[in-house]
């Protein structure tokens, strides 16, 4: 294929994803707006008002980076593994699997509009807190770029998943007990040094704190975390589950027999 | 001139150490219009999924066109079209944006595949659905849709994997009729695999017999069709017969009033039988093959093979 006809071939992939989400927008767009009202009315609003401030912030826009953030994860990841693996399940796959494309962008394809759908989540919740708060963003091109970089790694999380996943039960798996649980952990209700010394040396191993740190500094101009260290960390993240989901390709593994 | 298809040495062992393919040889020429025969599990599918690359060989080479699909497999498969037996589409969504989606995989814009896409649909009957959901087309239609997806980007090798199966016989003989247009007018290769043998004895030149793995048979239909020693016929009569005529050197039997079968043996006139009943006043108004003939040499085929390597699923 020419590069004419790659481009062509990617826009296929990104404007069938876009529109897929699109399309069931009741499912896909609308939860995360109202689960993330109420976030802000509970937390933010009726707890938070008790709790004050935060790394001297008030508590409402201490959380809502975090929130953001959260939206953006499980919705680039959700979106890209129900995607691809419904495609696997209707045997869809196969239409992409015997055409030219090669595996690089058949990834970017799914990647870039599991990212779209992660983004305009994120912009939805970023457009409800504006109801609760005053967003005053301090970096805006390093707010930008970490949200990118966080929806273009968790939609290759969801590729992944999506290839080794043999049933439905298996794509809900990792965000029910693992990114759930580590976004919560990960610093978006609280910062980390309200944590005994232990607690804080646990959660540095996690590295969805790193993602909602930096995004938070961006936004406030407050951290728990080297930003720089965190920025390039999720740049090697992206660079290894990209070769891991690259290398599934190649083998086949849950395409080919 | 290179082969449409190319296949040197197949072989595949799948995980549960299945030994599909044996390191089969196959050619099929441009233009061809092949059949790929074989019972149940004897390795026509994972033929056809390691040419499209559904499926990983062992060993062995494939080419498309002279093309080797391992060292450049993006240009061999601008060539290949694929309706496979499964419906493998999307359900959800609408017949003209599962033809135009396939378009551009192949890196053809929107613009451009909408003509090409409007033609198929209406040769196809498909037209009038354009804007329905695919979940909402009949099976025969569903059928359509796949042979005008495989279609859009123009392919020189056409792989049809029983594309009729399930298909009433009105539409079934419109497929056929199309199948053998794209064949004649525009020069696309056909493979096809079916388990109505009278499909592929109409419209197939060629045809490969498959079993266990291994090809058992590879030759012209004609010289295949020639290989028949016996033929039997069904006569219907203009009057009924209280009984059933002789005729010496031919097999006769009367299957009731006006209905006799007729057998022939290589070498013999079927022009001598009709006299002989002409004499006895039998007047023949129609007569047709008892049995498919391409069915009886199958089940021979089939049946010999398996003595060699032991039983195996069941004829389709």
């Amino acid at each position: 294929m020419n590069t004419r006809q790659m481009m062509v071939a990617l826009w296929t992939i990104v404007r069938s994803e876009i529109r897929r989400f699109m399309r069931i927008w009741p499912q896909t767009l609308l939860p995360p707006s109202i689960t993330m009202t109420m976030y802000f009315i509970i937390f933010g609003n009726l707890i938070g008002s008790r709790i004050g401030k935060m790394d001297g912030v008030d508590y409402m826009d201490y959380i809502v980076p975090g929130l953001i953030m959260m939206s953006v994860i499980t919705n680039s990841y959700s979106n890209v593994a129900s995607s691809f693996f419904g495609s696997k399940f209707q045997r869809s796959v196969e239409e992409m699997i015997i055409s030219p494309m090669p595996n690089w962008l058949v990834l970017s394809g799914f990647v870039i509009g599991g990212s779209a759908r992660g983004l305009a989540v994120g912009i939805i919740v970023t457009a409800v807190s504006l109801f609760f708060t005053d967003l005053d963003i301090q970096h805006p091109i390093l707010t930008t770029l970490v949200v990118i970089m966080t929806a273009l790694l968790f939609s290759i999380g969801g590729f992944i998943n999506a290839l080794l996943g043999k049933k439905f039960d298996d794509i809900s798996i990792v965000p029910i007990f693992v990114l759930t649980p580590l976004t919560y952990l990960g610093g978006v209700f609280y910062s980390i040094h309200t944590l005994p010394e232990f607690w804080q040396n646990v959660s540095l191993i996690n590295p969805i704190l790193y993602m909602v740190n930096t995004f938070r500094y961006g936004i406030l101009g407050v951290s728990d975390i080297n930003v720089g260290a965190a920025v390039g960390a999720i740049a090697v993240f992206i660079v290894i589950f990209f070769s891991a989901a690259m290398w599934l390709l190649r083998r086949g593994k849950g395409l080919r027999s | 001139m290179h082969a449409a298809l190319s296949i040197r040495g197949l072989t595949k062992v799948y995980d549960n150490r299945f030994h599909a393919l044996k390191g089969i040889d196959l050619e099929v020429p441009q233009g061809d219009f092949f059949a790929l025969l074989g019972p149940n599990g004897a390795g026509k599918s994972t033929t056809l999924g390691v040419v499209s690359s559904l499926v990983r060989k062992t060993a062995g080479e494939v080419s498309i066109y002279g093309i080797d699909v391992d060292r450049d497999f993006a240009r061999a498969r601008y060539h290949l079209g694929v309706v496979p037996q499964e419906f493998n589409f999307n359900q959800f969504e609408k017949v003209e944006d599962i033809i135009l989606t396939q378009a551009g995989y192949y890196g053809i814009p929107r613009r451009q595949a909408e003509d090409r896409a409007r033609q198929l649909l209406e040769d196809l009957g498909l037209w009038d659905k354009r804007h329905d959901a695919a979940r909402m087309l009949s099976g025969g239609m569903k059928r359509r849709l796949m042979i005008a997806r495989a279609l859009i980007h123009r392919p020189r090798l056409l792989i049809l994997d029983e594309p009729t199966a399930g298909v009433d016989i009105e539409l079934r003989r419109s497929m056929w009729e199309y199948m053998k247009r794209i064949n004649e007018q525009e020069g696309t290769t056909i493979i096809l695999t079916t388990h109505y043998l009278e499909e592929a004895e109409s419209l197939c030149r060629n045809i490969a017999i498959i079993n266990h793995g291994e090809i058992v048979h590879n030759t012209s239909m004609r010289e295949l069709l020639g290989q028949l020693s016996r033929e039997t016929f069904v006569l219907d009569l203009a009057s009924p017969v209280a009984q059933c005529p002789v005729i010496e050197g031919f097999d006769v039997e009367r299957l009731d009033d006006a209905q006799l079968t007729l057998s022939i043996d290589k070498g013999q006139r079927i022009n001598d039988a009709f006299a002989r009943l002409s004499e006895q006043n039998i007047e023949v108004v129609s007569m047709r093959n008892r049995a498919n003939r391409l069915e009886e040499l199958f089940v021979r085929m089939v049946e010999g093979s398996n003595k060699t390597e032991g039983p195996q699923g069941g004829i389709r």
